[in-house]
């Protein structure tokens, strides 16, 4: 059993067993509900498309903000620079105590006053030393001038014109604000010095609309998803619960409660739905009733017959026992005919018994009276067998000395040997009948074999036929029922009869058994002994 | 029908006939007399307890099916005040009606349609005295006469029927053998019916009640499963 072992493998760590025992109650899950896989995929595709339409909304509604602002704060810009420039070009400076002091003025006067409110600030570097990379920086209030991007100052240094970018600045409490930064050269032509001025802009305010407007729309869109995700449950289980129903009534329905039907509501499809299972469930219903029914007369019938029968036969039997007995004192033609009447009524006997054995297989009436049969004394009785005796026949019994018990029948398991050998002592021509007993764990097989004139080409399987004969010519007695009844009495027990033969050599009947009888319709038909004519 | 019946006393054995179907009773009549047997034929089952008291028959022979009174019944009477010999005929071999049958009180069963000797066999079966006179057996604390067919257990005398004491003595006869359903067929009924086991079930289950304390918990006769039955002597 190494190979069970392998397929366990070795113990894995405990979570990760769980992790897998809980992704597999998942993934049932999610193959067995429909609506989970209508929720969760209408939540999927919702997300997406709320969170597409939201990206490109905020997207439009930060682009105008943004736009309008910065078109007013270059403006607004350029109007200081203008200023500056024209404070620059006015006055001749030559101190540099008193240049200091007018470039602060000039930030001032540039910023506004200190406690007026205002939207910008004024940054402005110089005189710019080109061999030198940092300038005296003037600035007003508590702007730091690492706000000014250093591309941008590296630009405005160099170029003429008015310069923007945006950029974020940290104020005096420590948050970071996101802000516009407008800069240009500014030349004092007294002196050629120049400088570089920047306006800083806040856009805090920008910031926050465009914050509120991005939490709205998250909010927004989440509970649309989820509403979306709540609509699609409860619409999916409309649809479903009825089918839930149905189900659960088919069940029913299948374990066979015939009288299970829906409730039909309505006129919808539902409604529909449950007038047409309803409609199948009733005429299944009649159907099997029909079935049952006739079932149930046939075997009233096959009993009636059966002891209606029986009594007048026993009686012309007897009488007609009575007749060949005294049919010495008969004349011959008188005699014969007694002879024939006892031998024919004899027949007749057991034409009827077969006759009412099969009608009670085909009426599904034949039960089975269980308990442990030996089939190796079964096998052993064989050589006692009177109508193998009366041909002269030699028993051979294999496989006899160990017990082979099995839960069956008694009399039917006889009825099918005392039929095998019968059949071989007055079909076969061979003057050895072998009986072997073969047994396993589950079964056991007894097989009756002889060596004589053997089955050819699918007579194997026509030998089970109802009143078919070999050869009809050869037609010693006997109803044509024997093997057809013996195949019905094994698979009674869940178990089989077969026939196997080659023509000239002989032919092997093999009767395998469960040992404990079958009911689940299922059947044993592997032999344990090996054919010798297969 | 005067033909077929005998009323003629003497050494024979006499055998009442319960058959309800006119050709068929005088059919058994005519092979039963010509068994050296004295047969009386009963055609309902409310004359039969009136033919019983006079005919004085030592076996019955009675059909199941039978109009107004039914076989059953017939047979828990005639076995409430006597212990004859009862044999059943029956048309159907269906074993719920065949047990109740044994348990109304009946020996043994026929299956129609039979053959003559058959019948007589079963019949000269029911009849056979252990006529050899035999010492009485003590097991224990049963006592079993084979001469006087009296048993007692513990001093007390029990009504057992002439069947009942067979399949007794015969368990008794070897108390260290098991014997098979099989062997007390073919040594108790005297003939071979394969595999009928619920014969020897139905009589087994009478016999305890009549010779066990605890008939639920046999302590006399043990059941050795799968194979048989085995006599212990009571203490």
């Amino acid at each position: 059993m190494a190979h069970d072992a392998d397929e366990t493998g070795p113990p894995g760590p405990p979570g990760r067993g769980m992790l897998r025992r809980v992704a597999r109650r998942v993934t049932g899950f999610w193959r067995r509900s429909i609506q989970a896989r209508v929720v969760v995929s209408t939540i999927v595709l919702s997300s997406l498309v709320v969170g597409m339409t939201g990206w490109a909304l905020l997207a439009r509604v930060s682009a105008g903000l943004t736009d309008d602002r910065r078109d007013a704060a270059i403006g607004e810009a350029r109007v200081g620079f203008e200023s500056a420039q024209a404070q620059f070009d006015a006055t001749v400076v030559t101190d540099g105590t008193t240049q200091a002091q007018a470039l602060n003025q000039l930030v001032d006067s540039l910023t506004g006053p200190r406690d007026a409110p205002r939207g910008h600030e004024v940054v402005l570097e110089g005189p710019l030393v080109p061999e030198r990379d940092q300038a005296p920086v003037r600035s007003s209030s508590a702007i730091d001038a690492s706000a000014i991007p250093a591309d941008l100052r590296r630009s405005v240094e160099s170029r003429s014109g008015v310069l923007w970018r945006y950029s974020a600045v940290v104020r005096p409490g420590g948050d970071r604000v996101p802000a516009l930064v407008v800069g240009q050269r500014l030349r004092s032509p007294g002196t050629g010095e120049a400088y570089a001025m920047f306006y800083v802009f806040s856009l805090e305010d920008q910031a926050e609309t465009l914050a509120l407007v991005r939490n709205a729309l998250l909010a927004g869109g989440g509970a649309m998803v989820l509403m979306v995700g709540a609509v699609a449950w409860i619409v999916s289980r409309q649809v479903l619960n009825p089918v839930r129903l149905a189900r659960r009534i088919a069940e029913r329905f299948a374990s066979g409660s015939l009288e299970q039907r829906m409730l039909v509501q309505g006129e919808d499809d539902i409604a529909r739905l449950s007038t047409s299972f309803n409609q199948m469930a009733a005429s299944l219903q009649s159907q099997i009733r029909r079935l049952e029914n006739l079932s149930r007369l046939q075997q009233r019938f096959v009993s009636d017959v059966s002891h209606e029968l029986r009594t007048p036969l026993t009686t012309v039997q007897m009488a007609s026992e009575v007749l060949y007995d005294a049919r010495h004192r008969f004349d011959p033609q008188t005699a014969r005919s007694a002879e024939l009447l006892k031998r024919e009524l004899d027949r007749f006997e057991e034409l009827l018994v077969n006759l009412l054995d099969l009608s009670r297989f085909d009426a599904g009436a034949a039960r089975l009276e269980l308990e442990p049969v030996d089939l190796a004394a079964v096998a052993r009785r064989a050589v006692d067998d009177p109508v193998l005796q009366r041909h002269g026949i030699t028993v051979r019994v294999l496989g006899g000395d160990e017990r082979a018990v099995v839960q069956a029948d008694v009399r039917r398991v006889d009825r099918v040997v005392r039929n095998l050998l019968t059949n071989a002592a007055r079909y076969s021509g061979s003057d050895v009948v072998e009986v072997e007993v073969g047994q396993a764990a589950d079964r056991v097989t007894l097989v009756v074999r002889d060596f004589g004139v053997g089955l050819s080409g699918d007579e194997n399987l026509r030998v089970f036929d109802r009143f078919w004969r070999a050869d009809p010519a050869r037609a010693h007695g006997g109803t044509g029922l024997g093997l057809a009844i013996s195949r019905e009495d094994a698979a009674l027990h869940g178990g089989s009869l077969q026939a196997w033969g080659r023509a000239g050599e002989g032919a092997e009947f093999v009767l395998t058994l469960p040992r404990e009888v079958r009911r689940d319709g299922t059947v044993l038909s592997e032999p344990v002994v090996t054919a010798v004519f297969a | 029908m005067a033909g077929a019946v005998s009323y003629r006393r003497s050494k024979r054995d006499r055998v009442l006939v319960v058959d309800d179907d006119a050709s068929l009773a005088e059919m058994l009549g005519i092979v039963l007399d010509g068994e050296g047997l004295t047969a009386h034929v009963v055609r309902s089952g409310s004359e039969v307890m009136d033919a019983f008291a006079s005919f004085k028959p030592d076996l019955v022979l009675l059909d199941l099916m039978l109009p107004g009174v039914d076989g059953m019944a017939v047979c828990r009477r005639i076995r409430a005040t006597s212990a004859v010999p009862i044999i059943m005929l029956t048309a159907k071999s269906d074993t719920p009606d065949v047990v109740r049958g044994l348990e109304a009180g009946a020996d043994d069963y026929i299956t129609k349609p039979f053959k003559n000797t058959e019948l007589v066999a079963r019949i000269r079966a029911r009849l056979r005295r252990t006529d050899e006179l035999r010492e009485p057996l003590e097991f224990g604390d049963i006592v079993l006469d084979p001469g006087a067919h009296t048993v007692a257990r513990a001093g007390q005398p029990l009504e057992l029927t002439p069947l009942e004491f067979d399949l007794l003595s015969c368990l008794i006869s070897d108390p260290s053998h098991v014997f098979t359903r099989e062997e007390l067929l073919t040594k108790v009924w005297g003939y071979h019916h394969p595999g009928d086991t619920k014969l020897v079930n139905v009589h087994m289950t009478r016999l305890r009640s009549k010779i066990e304390d605890d008939a639920d918990d046999p302590s006399v006769i043990r059941t050795v499963r799968g194979v048989g039955y085995q006599a212990i002597a009571p203490s």
